[in-house]
């Protein structure tokens, strides 16, 4: 007869748990991800020890001239000394507290959007979306309202990197979402326009079309009609980015089953009823990696305006560059320029990504 | 309680005049009629020369082998699909390219799918009070009320606030069938209500349709549900090949089918 016969206990298992058994789970696991590990230490104390070297530890912080930067490291007091250009361009120093405000209410807008429970958030967003514009072109041209015209011309730096942006996003996305329902539209004539718009647009270089834009279009229009040249940059971004905003809408907009529509329809709902309460939503949610890929490509190549001679936050620091002065110094100009970039594309892509789980409604497909 | 305008259930005394293939019950004025239609998918002949017509507080069940073109006639009904001859007349209203007509139609014509389409970005209310809102311009107050009474019709009030990704699949087609019945229908198309449902689900979406078609609801069912054809059906029709080719009440048409089709598809129904 069998007999119950205790077996002996097992060991503990190993650590898996806390950094230990972290690391001991990912970077230990077998020789070669020890191997990987190893490489990788190797590879951080190479580049980011002489990085903090460079921007913290031997840098230079204090002073006005580049006589003060005697260490071996970065030299600040170039960015320092001309932080107001490389915010505001040539926009007249007496006036810049007009674009401050600007600042402060894209930060008004914005902030809110990122934390969830804030009261008034979505009001907020709708006056983001109809309301900031006008009252910042109010603000940033004046000419009204006793505020001082101050041409477009002597726009630049981060402000104008800014106005690029938030103008190319605020238009795109809406135009490219016409687009994208054009382009799947019955009517024949409507689908071969936007077609024929889109691929336009998606066939040319950005480059180009600025040039374009700020060159050519002049010898067209008619001797004395002159329109502004900032103005002129935009709607060329705006055709060009619309362009790709369609094309991601579209893909969206293909990814919804036939059966909504159906649903839809069968409910009563007309076209644009059906598009603007059941298959937008979808659809757009779908996509929001892929519009803000598009929104962050959009910022990055609002610096191309460089070539016809509008000064970005990086073209501000280009010419900064050239100044004798400063002759030694260059990749600091460079280094706050892409951190000017890099934190608010950055901020778009961790915003998506909220936003994206905010959306989440227990629908997998 | 009841949100169709039900027309009077009539009593068996008044069942004097009624055809004789119309089952039980007096039925007044038609509201689906279909007369001499036809429809092509490009080269492909689906429905042949249909001519059918439906009175108000009927219920019939369209049976037929699959792709013989069930769907595609209930759909041409409130024209998801369009037909290229014949006429069909819904309501009073003919379906023509006229958009105006078509969403007159639509508002008065309810539809149920296989596969639910429930509209995942919405609540379980918000699903059902969208319609009534922008189509019926409804308050809100006045639509969430009655979206609130018909989802307690179908037993899920609780379920309101879900999403309908939340819900099993009985659940959701009850959600369906309350989202058509709050535009307040006259008439309700259910294409193949029970077929995506496991079976112990199955059940509880027939119940609710029992409950609507003894509330007088005029009903156009594609189904395979034989039971339920028996036990509400006024008429039951085959169709093969985009042809009617049988229709009777259910009592005859089980029993004593005339067509060789009916009986072998008959055959494959119910000895499977
Ligand atoms: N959009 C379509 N285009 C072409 N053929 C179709 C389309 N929809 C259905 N059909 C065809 O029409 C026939 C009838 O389809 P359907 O009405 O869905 O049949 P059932 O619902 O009876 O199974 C089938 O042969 C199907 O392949
Ligand atoms: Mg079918």
């Amino acid at each position: 007869m069998a007999v119950f016969e205790a077996k002996p206990a097992l060991p503990p298992p190993v650590l898996t748990r806390g950094p230990v058994g972290w690391a001991r789970q990912n970077l230990l696991s077998s020789p070669l991800n020890v191997g990987l590990t190893l490489v990788g230490v190797v590879l951080i104390v190479a580049l980011v020890v002489p990085a903090v070297d460079w921007a913290l530890l031997n840098a230079t912080f204090r002073g006005t001239t580049a006589d003060a930067c005697t260490g071996t490291g970065a030299c600040w007091p170039f960015v320092t000394t001309r932080l107001d250009f490389f915010v505001y361009g040539f926009y007249p120093p007496p006036e810049r507290w007009r674009v401050n405000v600007l600042f402060a209410l894209l930060a008004l807008v914005i902030v809110p959007q990122l934390l969830p429970r804030f009261p008034g958030r979505r009001a907020l967003a709708v006056f983001g979306f109809l309301g900031l514009p006008v009252l910042a072109a109010v603000l940033l041209l004046g000419g009204i309202a006793g505020l001082p015209f101050v041409e477009t011309g002597k726009w630049g730096g981060l402000m104008l990197t800014l106005v690029l942006a938030m103008v190319g996003i605020l238009a795109a996305l809406p135009v490219g979402v016409v687009l994208a329902l054009g382009r799947r539209s019955k009517m024949v004539v409507v689908r071969v326009s936007c077609t024929t718009f889109i691929e336009f647009w998606r066939g040319v270089p950005l480059i180009s079309v600025l040039f374009m834009a700020s060159v050519m279009l002049p010898l067209f229009l008619p001797e004395g009609v002159n329109f502004d040249k900032l103005l002129r940059a935009l709607i060329g971004i705006i055709m060009f980015q619309s362009a790709y905003m369609a094309e991601v809408v579209r893909g969206g907009l293909q990814a919804i089953p036939r059966g909504q529509f159906e649903a839809a329809h069968a409910l009563g709902l007309g076209y644009w009823r059906t598009m603007g309460l059941i298959i937008l939503p979808q659809a757009l949610k779908l996509v929001i990696p892929g519009i803000v890929n598009t929104f962050i490509a959009l910022f990055k190549d609002t610096t191309l305006v460089l070539i016809i001679g509008l000064l970005d936050v990086l073209g501000s620091v280009q010419a900064a560059i050239v100044d004798p002065a400063w002759n030694r110094v260059a990749v600091e100009g460079y280094v706050f320029a892409g951190l000017c970039y890099w934190v608010f594309c950055f901020g778009m892509s961790r915003y998506s990504h909220a936003l994206e789980r905010k959306l989440q409604t227990g629908h997998k497909r | 309680m009841v949100s169709a305008p039900a027309t009077p259930t009539p009593t068996p005394s008044e069942d004097t005049d009624a055809s004789p293939r119309l089952g039980s019950r007096r039925l007044q004025d038609v509201v689906i009629a279909i007369e001499a239609m036809n429809k092509w998918y490009g080269a492909f002949h689906v429905l042949r020369d249909i001519s059918l017509q439906v009175h108000r507080g009927e219920r019939i069940v369209l049976c037929g082998p699959s792709g013989s073109g069930k769907s595609t006639l209930i759909r041409c009904i409130n024209r998801l699909e369009e037909h290229q001859s014949g006429r069909i007349v819904v309501d009073g209203v003919e379906l023509t390219n006229d958009v105006r007509h078509v969403e007159q139609i639509r508002r008065e014509v309810g539809m149920v799918f296989q596969h639910f389409n429930l509209f995942p970005h919405l609540t379980v209310l918000e699903n059902c009070v969208l319609a009534p809102i922008w189509v019926r311009k409804e308050p809100r107050r006045v639509a969430e009320e009655r979206a609130m009474r018909l989802l307690e019709r179908v037993k899920i009030p609780e379920q309101a606030s879900k999403y309908p990704g939340q819900l099993s699949g009985g659940q959701q087609q009850r959600v369906a069938i309350a989202r058509s019945l709050c535009m307040q229908p006259k008439i309700m198309l259910f294409d193949e209500p029970t077929s995506a449902l496991d079976p112990e689900m199955i059940k509880e979406v027939l119940d609710t349709m029992i409950s609507l078609a003894e509330e007088g609801m005029t009903m156009v069912c594609v189904t395979h549900e034989m039971g339920f054809a028996k036990t509400v059906a006024d008429r039951v029709i085959f169709m093969d090949q985009g042809q009617i080719v049988e229709e009777n009440d259910p009592h005859t048409f089980f029993t004593n089918p005339v067509n060789d089709r009916t009986r072998l598809f008959l055959s494959q129904i119910l000895h499977h």
